[in-house]
């Protein structure tokens, strides 16, 4: 039994420690909002936060944590969808398919919070999450938008 | 109705997940009476009953709008639903959504039409039926009143869900007057609004199913859970045409959380309490497959079939005029150029999988489907059941690209369901096994002559396809006489088929010749996003690119020289042209490229520099459509700016080799995607001339490529002809 703060919640995670922590958070704790994209930290639909860093959840087993960090998932960012980062992207109407959304929200909050003055060179060099139905156009822009809604 | 939908409680504006027959317990939590009325208790009364196939209104107002059309992120859903609710008249902010099961639609003799969503088609082949669902609603409800307060109909006015009588002052809501609407005759004859007065449609509303999508609410397909529901992961044998020789069923039956492991057809099957425990026990299982005749084949001998084909005599017409032999002869100049267009998996961001529950009684399926009714079908052959047996519930799906018109996974997860009979059983593809079990775009290499006067007017042209078709693998009833016309996608002539109609090309070339050496690989192909229409743009529009610089011609005026009699076609190359910089004199390069497809008129002007390692960088895109009508501007534009990343991804590198009768690309890491950094900038003009339906999911794509790479080649002299460019010194 393996305890884990997720989203301010202390959870068990009863199960292999060897578990990635998306799969954990996907099975075990019912949190389905992270997605399982390519499971070799290609794609980042699998993104959360581990203590504010954006880390891509499908590579990491529960092994490698220690209990005390605070995991963040899409459903955790904010109680009601108010995240800035989720504001600018409801006014830009951003999604498409929405499958990697979560994904990205979360790469570009953790960038947003590391870095709240972004530049399209630091965009570049940090969102590396993969849309197939390309949303990036409207992504930068959500970006910019929420910068200045943080 | 969809079961999925009808769990949830969730009723805010923006959640899809409104359902009907719950409806009546729970919308007593939205109010829509004016505040001096006293609040009414709506979860006291009976549902409302549906007011027809179309529509739905509740006690509350809120209209939910049937789509039978997938949702795969296009904005269908959105955009169906402006149609229907323009024509009914109710409040925009009161509507909502839901998806009619397959299995409903065949009990109610089809009532919702086809389901199939594909072909950019949505709207364009459904805006017919759904207006009219709309306005049949609204003449009831209107009727209803009339009635009541018995005066006539034609007296009375409908606005934002309110039915008006001026001269009696009385006025009633919608969500009233369902239960006597719901029984009056439906209306046979319809009177449309004009698109000159839309409020709905026409406008730029925000899509209805975003607010679920950004806090993880919304419920994929891989998403579902039930009770006691057990996971399951495949290897089907990935070698083509390969067989399972045998496998070791003690190494995975060890391991924890495996409830069993099964054969089924050709794949070895691990069914576990976790998809990750399953998938564990599937990667650790020994497996020897039995490779056949193509256990060697290799991406060599596709390229071999395909030179045969581009020196081949004997090819399928798909359009011809004049005499090109003849005008070649004559002409003053003759050029020549070969391209490759590669296999290339669709690799939706989420991959096949499918939720079935088989008891002897019926077999239920929740998965992400672009064709609900094809779902049905492979449902009802895979599980033995007869139809009223079984249905579909369809989710959202985590992208589609025209993999998800096929049933393959549907089938599989109803056959591992029936040897575990009674438990939910939710089949989850690993991404390595949906790049190698895709239906990939077909691969095809195009030689092309053309021969110029000495004004430099095109006098001749040749165009040869060698390569793979879909029909023959897919459709082999669709072929005519052997060929497959949907080859031709964007080269055709008109007047071949109203089908076809909107594949036809639109510049008037005085001899020329096209034509397809059908060389087909043992490559399951498919349906990928613009399908034929993204090599056929790539090249002909580059070719003609190629053609104008020979002729010392200026690419614009070239092509509008043979676009004089499609002022429709010249008008968005012009307008991509203009508003993207055509012509300036900045030391910017550029290229053009346009094409009508999917029954929409677009075009392309890209701007692209040279990085210092000789990669492109793509700087900015003007994109021009002409969609005929154009139901939701923003929608447009995003469909717009979504085609140049799947169009430019497959450009940059998108292919699948073959090695060992397999795939050799098995993930994101060998088979990339555009990230953001890649991203143009994309100006994106809608200039709907009204008249027409055309498709915007799909034919911009097709422009993508060749505008870019005709603008490489202003940037460098250097012709790109070989796909994709991956990270090739473009200076070379």
């Amino acid at each position: 039994m393996i305890k884990l703060n997720v989203n301010g919640k202390k959870l068990d995670f009863d199960g292999d420690e060897n578990t990635p922590l998306l799969w954990a958070l996907r099975e075990q704790l019912g949190l389905t909002g992270t997605k399982y994209g390519c499971g070799i930290a290609e794609c980042g639909a699998c993104t959360v936060h581990i203590d504010g860093q954006a880390v891509r959840s499908c590579v990491y087993p529960i092994a490698a944590l220690e209990g005390s960090e605070e995991i963040t998932t899409i459903e955790g960012l904010s109680k009601d969808g108010s995240h800035p980062v989720q504001q600018a992207w409801t006014e830009l109407d951003i999604p498409q398919c929405g499958y990697c959304q979560a994904g990205m929200i979360m790469a570009v909050s953790a960038l947003l919070k590391e870095n709240p003055n972004a530049t399209d060179q630091d965009i570049d060099d940090t969102i590396t999450n993969i849309c197939r139905c390309g949303t990036f156009a409207r992504v930068r822009k959500g970006i910019h938008l929420a910068k200045k809604k943080a | 109705m969809n079961k999925l939908f009808n769990t949830s409680p969730n009723l805010s504006r923006r959640s899809f997940i409104v359902a009907t027959s719950a409806a009546g317990l729970s919308v007593g939590v939205l109010n829509a009476c004016a505040p001096s009325e006293k609040p009414v208790d709506y979860s006291q009364l009976p549902p409302n009953p549906e007011v027809n196939a179309w529509v739905h209104i509740h006690h509350d107002d809120t209209v939910t709008v049937r789509i039978a059309r997938s949702e795969m992120g296009q904005g269908t859903v959105t955009g169906l639903s402006q149609l229907v609710a323009e024509e009914l008249g109710c409040d925009w902010d009161k509507v909502t959504f839901e998806f009619p099961t397959p299995g409903e639609n065949q009990r109610r003799d089809r009532v919702w039409g086809s389901f199939s969503t594909g072909g950019s088609s949505g709207i364009r082949r459904s805006h017919q039926y759904v207006r009219e669902g709309g306005a049949a609603a609204r003449m009831m409800l209107t009727e209803a009143a009339a009635n009541q307060w018995d005066v006539p109909v034609s007296e009375c006015t409908v606005e934002k869900g309110v039915i008006s009588h001026k001269g009696s002052r009385k006025s009633a809501r919608f969500g009233e007057l369902v239960v006597a609407a719901s029984k009056l005759m439906p209306p046979t004859e319809f009177k449309l609004k004009d698109s000159k007065d839309w409020i709905i449609s026409g406008k730029s509303k925000q899509r209805l199913d975003t607010a679920d999508k950004l806090t993880g609410a919304l419920k994929y397909a891989s998403d579902l859970t039930f009770p006691g529901m057990l996971n399951a992961s495949i290897k089907d044998c990935p070698i083509l045409g390969g067989t399972l020789k045998s496998f070791d069923a003690s190494v995975p039956e060890a391991m924890p959380g495996v409830k069993k492991v099964l054969q089924i057809d050709n794949a070895v099957v691990v069914v576990a309490d976790t998809w990750w425990q399953a998938n564990s026990a599937l990667e650790a299982t020994p497996i020897e497959w039995d490779g056949g005749k193509l256990a060697s084949y290799s991406s060599d001998e596709i390229n071999a079939l395909l030179d045969d084909g581009l020196e081949a005599s004997e090819t399928f017409t798909g359009n011809k005029g004049g005499d090109v032999d003849a005008a070649m002869k004559a002409a003053a100049k003759t050029i020549e150029a070969t391209y490759n267009f590669p296999t290339q998996n669709h690799a939706t961001m989420e991959p096949m999988n499918a939720t079935a529950l088989w008891t002897p009684e019926k077999c239920e399926v929740w998965c992400p489907t672009q064709n609900g009714e094809a779902a049905l079908r492979e449902t009802v052959t895979a599980s033995g059941h007869p139809i009223e047996k079984c249905d579909v519930y369809k989710t959202i799906l985590g992208g589609g690209f025209g993999r998800r018109g096929m049933s393959d996974y549907v089938g599989q997860a109803v056959k591992i369901a029936k040897e575990m009979q009674g438990k939910h059983i939710k089949l989850q593809w690993s991404r390595e096994e949906d790049m190698l079990h895709g239906f990939y775009h077909p691969i095809t290499k195009c030689k092309l002559k053309g021969g110029l006067d000495v004004d430099g007017n095109i006098t001749a042209l040749d165009i040869k396809i060698s390569g793979q078709s879909i029909l023959a693998a897919l459709m082999p009833q669709a072929l005519v006489e052997g060929a497959d016309y949907a080859t031709f996608q964007g080269l055709l002539p008109a007047g071949l088929s109203d089908r076809l109609e909107d594949q036809t090309l639109k510049y008037s070339f005085p001899n020329f010749h096209i034509h397809h050496a059908m060389r087909n690989p043992p490559i399951r192909p498919g349906f990928w996003r613009g399908v034929n229409l993204n090599q056929n743009t790539l090249y002909l529009e580059s070719f003609l690119d190629e053609m104008a610089h020979a002729a010392g011609e200026d690419a614009l005026d070239f092509r509008l020289a043979m676009l004089k009699d499609e002022p429709k076609m010249a008008a968005v190359l012009k307008a991509a042209a203009d508003k993207g910089g055509w012509g300036s004199n900045d030391g910017k390069h550029r290229g053009l490229a346009n094409i009508y497809g999917f029954g929409s008129y677009v075009a392309a002007c890209a701007e692209v520099s040279i990085n210092n390692d000789g990669t492109v960088k793509i700087n900015k895109i003007t994109a021009a459509t002409d969609p005929g009508h154009a139901v939701n501007p923003q929608q447009i534009a995003a469909q717009v700016e979504g085609s140049f990343v799947y169009g430019l991804s497959a450009m940059l590198f998108g292919e699948i080799t073959y090695k060992d009768g397999q795939p050799e690309q098995r993930n994101f890491d060998t088979y990339n995607s555009m990230r953001i950094k890649d991203m143009p900038k994309v100006e994106t003009i809608v200039m709907p001339s009204g008249g027409f339906w055309g498709g915007v999911g799909e034919p911009t794509i097709a422009v993508a490529a060749p505008a870019v790479v005709n603008a490489i080649f202003s940037a460098t002299g250097k012709r790109v002809r070989k796909f994709p460019i991956n990270n090739r010194d473009l200076r070379v």
